[in-house]
């Protein structure tokens, strides 16, 4: 049977590519000097929501909540495979933590009808935290299975899958619907396909279009040919503004200190027998080792 | 979500598996304890499984005041929806005001489910975590007395205090091993609180069909010394001069995530953010450029030894001796120097 899968995506900053260039001269990461990427992991999920797909029929949407930029990584979800694209954008979401942002993304979720399965990366590489996946899971009312590193089996309602625990490894069977979190180890994303990068590069959302200042006739041949990408705001998702942007964040930034790493003045030894045989003897005297 | 109360307790999510409690409880007792003791509150375990009862007197001896203890023969294996349920009525009931999981593959999976449902504010993987006050930037209303919730994030390259005060309970998830584990104390016994909550069908959404756990072969976080090499070892078959200066020094080998990668070593030895957190009495870190998500898991080594052929290596920032030189040369002088002073 045909199953809808939706996708959660996140636009981060490539906090792997820190080179010489995105440093600032006091050692500390420019972080705008960062290129921006589709989180690593939330590729393994699509991958996954794609190959469902492939399997047993259905569609595969792709939802980001972020910057009109954002859309960005929606193009490539479209290039890769996915059948529609949903852009969550309103300033009133701005500084949104986990717990609101995954209060967002639920209420968006809800506008859709008959999902079965949701699939986010494990954790996105900007923040690290793994939560909300787990959180948007609590507010929809479903199972969560996190960690998930093989689908094993897809049938009427029920699916299983092999999710790793750290020290070993679950086998867990759960009654869709149900949301997944993916990890890398999971599979190997497939690149963007040339015909449908030919044809989703097009792709636009409401507030690229308005900025192009496309016209209201572009607007509606990009909306007949399927290439308008959903935008949705605070209010389309009747979102209850408790819950969203800095009130609905329960934590705060106090401080934020960037790692500089500064020469602590260590003892340089020189690499011959003489320098190595002062330095073990050090380590001896002071009970390091012996 | 509960209120703000300056009375409520410090609480530690006791995580056990089939009788056995993990190390990041007890890490995070000590932890604990201090931040009780600075608050002048009490501080609890809370215990959830089946049978978990023996475990109540290593609790005690590790620093607990109290142990909220929840059995059922339904509680046995963990379930996400089952224990957040447990966390949820614990927590409304008696109203801590910190609530402490490990950033383990289950307190990861609980406790963001938890914050949800308590609507209440959680920081991840946290490496420290003190009391201090915090004054709003625009009210310069002062809250006294809230956790700092402190954190790498941005891949390693800032390090963010957070703090969470008016939903509560505060709550975070704490790196393993990043928490010294405390002195066991035999002689305190912990008041017990025995509470029972109906689990029902709807609290299990997922069937367990097979579990499979493989001890780990190595337990970095023991060993004195640990002899780490990187990417700049060049093979597997050169890494056996990295096993064989840990043999001579009684230690035991470590590797950067490029080594594993590259098929050195097994993931098991990977020191790091995304590996075991080390704090050996001496760590030599051999043809390791020393990126910050190496670093974060051994800058808190009290020896650190670097050997790298690049003398504008990273690495070198960390230590407190270098050696600028191939390490194929370094390592065999190195072993014959220890092996004449012992
Ligand atoms: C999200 C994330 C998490 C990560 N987690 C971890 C983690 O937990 N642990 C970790 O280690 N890394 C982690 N990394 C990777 C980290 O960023 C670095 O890529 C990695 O630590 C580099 O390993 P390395 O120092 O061995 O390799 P390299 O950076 O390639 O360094 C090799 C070094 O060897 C030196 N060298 C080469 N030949 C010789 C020789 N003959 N003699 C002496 N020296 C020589 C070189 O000068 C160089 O400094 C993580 C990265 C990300 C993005």
């Amino acid at each position: 049977m045909p199953y809808n899968c939706v996708v959660l995506a996140k636009q981060v900053p490539d906090t792997a590519a820190v080179t010489g260039k995105a440093m600032n001269d006091d050692g500390t990461v420019n972080r705008s000097a960062l290129p921006a990427i589709f989180n690593p992991e939330d590729l393994n999920a699509l991958e996954l929501a794609l190959q469902i797909k492939q399997a047993h029929g259905g569609t595969v949407t792709i939802m980001t909540m972020g910057l009109p930029s954002a859309c960005d990584v929606l193009r490539e979800g479209l290039y890769r495979g996915a059948d529609r694209a949903i852009l969550i954008t309103d300033r009133r979401a701005a500084a949104s933590d986990t717990l609101a942002t995954s209060y967002i993304l639920n209420c968006a979720i809800k506008k859709l009808s008959d999902v079965d399965i949701i699939l986010c990366g494990r954790q996105a590489i900007d923040g690290d935290t793994a939560q909300v996946g787990p959180q948007a899971a609590e507010k929809l009312g479903i199972p969560q299975i996190t960690y998930v590193e093989e689908l094993l089996s897809l049938c009427d309602r029920t699916i299983t899958v092999k999710r790793n625990v750290g020290a070993g490894w679950e086998k867990v069977r759960a009654t869709l619907p149900v949301l997944l979190t993916v990890m890398d180890t999971a599979n190997e994303p497939r690149p963007c396909g040339v015909k449908r990068l030919l044809k989703y590069k097009k792709a636009r959302s409401q507030s690229e279009l308005a900025k192009e200042g496309a016209t209201e006739a572009a607007v509606q041949s990009l909306k007949d040919k399927n290439l308008l990408i959903d935008q949705w705001d605070l209010d389309y998702l009747d979102a209850d503004m408790q819950w969203c942007g800095r009130n609905g964040s329960p934590t705060k930034v106090n401080r934020i200190q960037s790692v500089v790493l500064s020469a602590s003045g260590y003892k340089e030894i020189a690499p011959t027998d003489e320098g190595l045989r002062d330095m073990v003897h050090e380590l001896i005297v002071d009970h390091t080792i012996g | 979500m509960i209120e703000v109360n300056r009375n409520g307790e410090v609480w530690v999510f006791a995580e056990q598996q089939d009788g056995q409690l993990s190390e990041v409880p007890l890490e995070l007792l000590s932890r604990g304890r201090e931040l009780a003791d600075k608050l002048s509150v009490k501080l609890g375990a809370v215990l959830v499984g089946d049978n978990a009862s023996p475990l109540v007197e290593e609790l005690s001896a590790y620093g607990a005041d109290k142990v909220y203890l929840v059995e059922d023969p339904l509680l046995g294996v963990f379930q996400t929806s089952s224990y957040t349920r447990v966390l949820c009525e614990l927590i409304e009931k008696h109203k801590p005001q910190i609530v402490l999981y490990g950033a383990t593959a289950v307190g990861r999976d609980l406790a963001p489910r938890v914050a949800s449902a308590m609507k209440a504010g959680l920081t991840a993987d946290c490496t420290d975590l003190q009391i201090d006050d915090f004054t709003e930037s625009r009210s310069k209303v002062v809250h006294k007395n809230l956790l700092q919730q402190i954190r790498p994030a941005f891949g390693g390259n800032i390090i963010a205090t957070i703090v969470n005060y008016d939903r509560w309970p505060q709550m975070a998830t704490v790196r393993e091993g990043v928490m010294p584990l405390p002195e066991r104390n035999g002689t305190i016994r912990a008041e017990v609180v025995s509470e029972s909550i109906k689990i029902t069908p709807e609290d299990l959404p997922l069937e367990i069909l097979s579990r499979h756990f493989e001890a780990k072969k190595v337990n970095l976080k023991a060993s004195r010394v640990i002899v780490a090499g990187g990417a700049g070892v060049g093979s597997k078959e050169n890494f056996k001069q990295v096993w064989k200066l840990a043999n001579v020094l009684g230690g035991a080998p470590g590797a950067s995530r490029a080594a594993v990668d590259l098929g050195f070593i097994e993931s098991d030895y990977q020191v790091g953010q995304t590996g075991t957190t080390v704090r050996p009495a001496l760590y030599i870190a051999v043809g390791i450029s020393g990126a910050v998500q190496h670093s974060a898991g051994m800058s808190d080594s009290a020896k650190i030894v670097a050997i790298n052929s690049d003398p504008d290596a990273p690495i070198f920032q960390v230590a407190h001796y270098g050696i600028v030189g191939d390490l194929n040369v370094v390592i065999p002088k190195l072993i014959k120097a220890i092996r004449a002073k012992s």
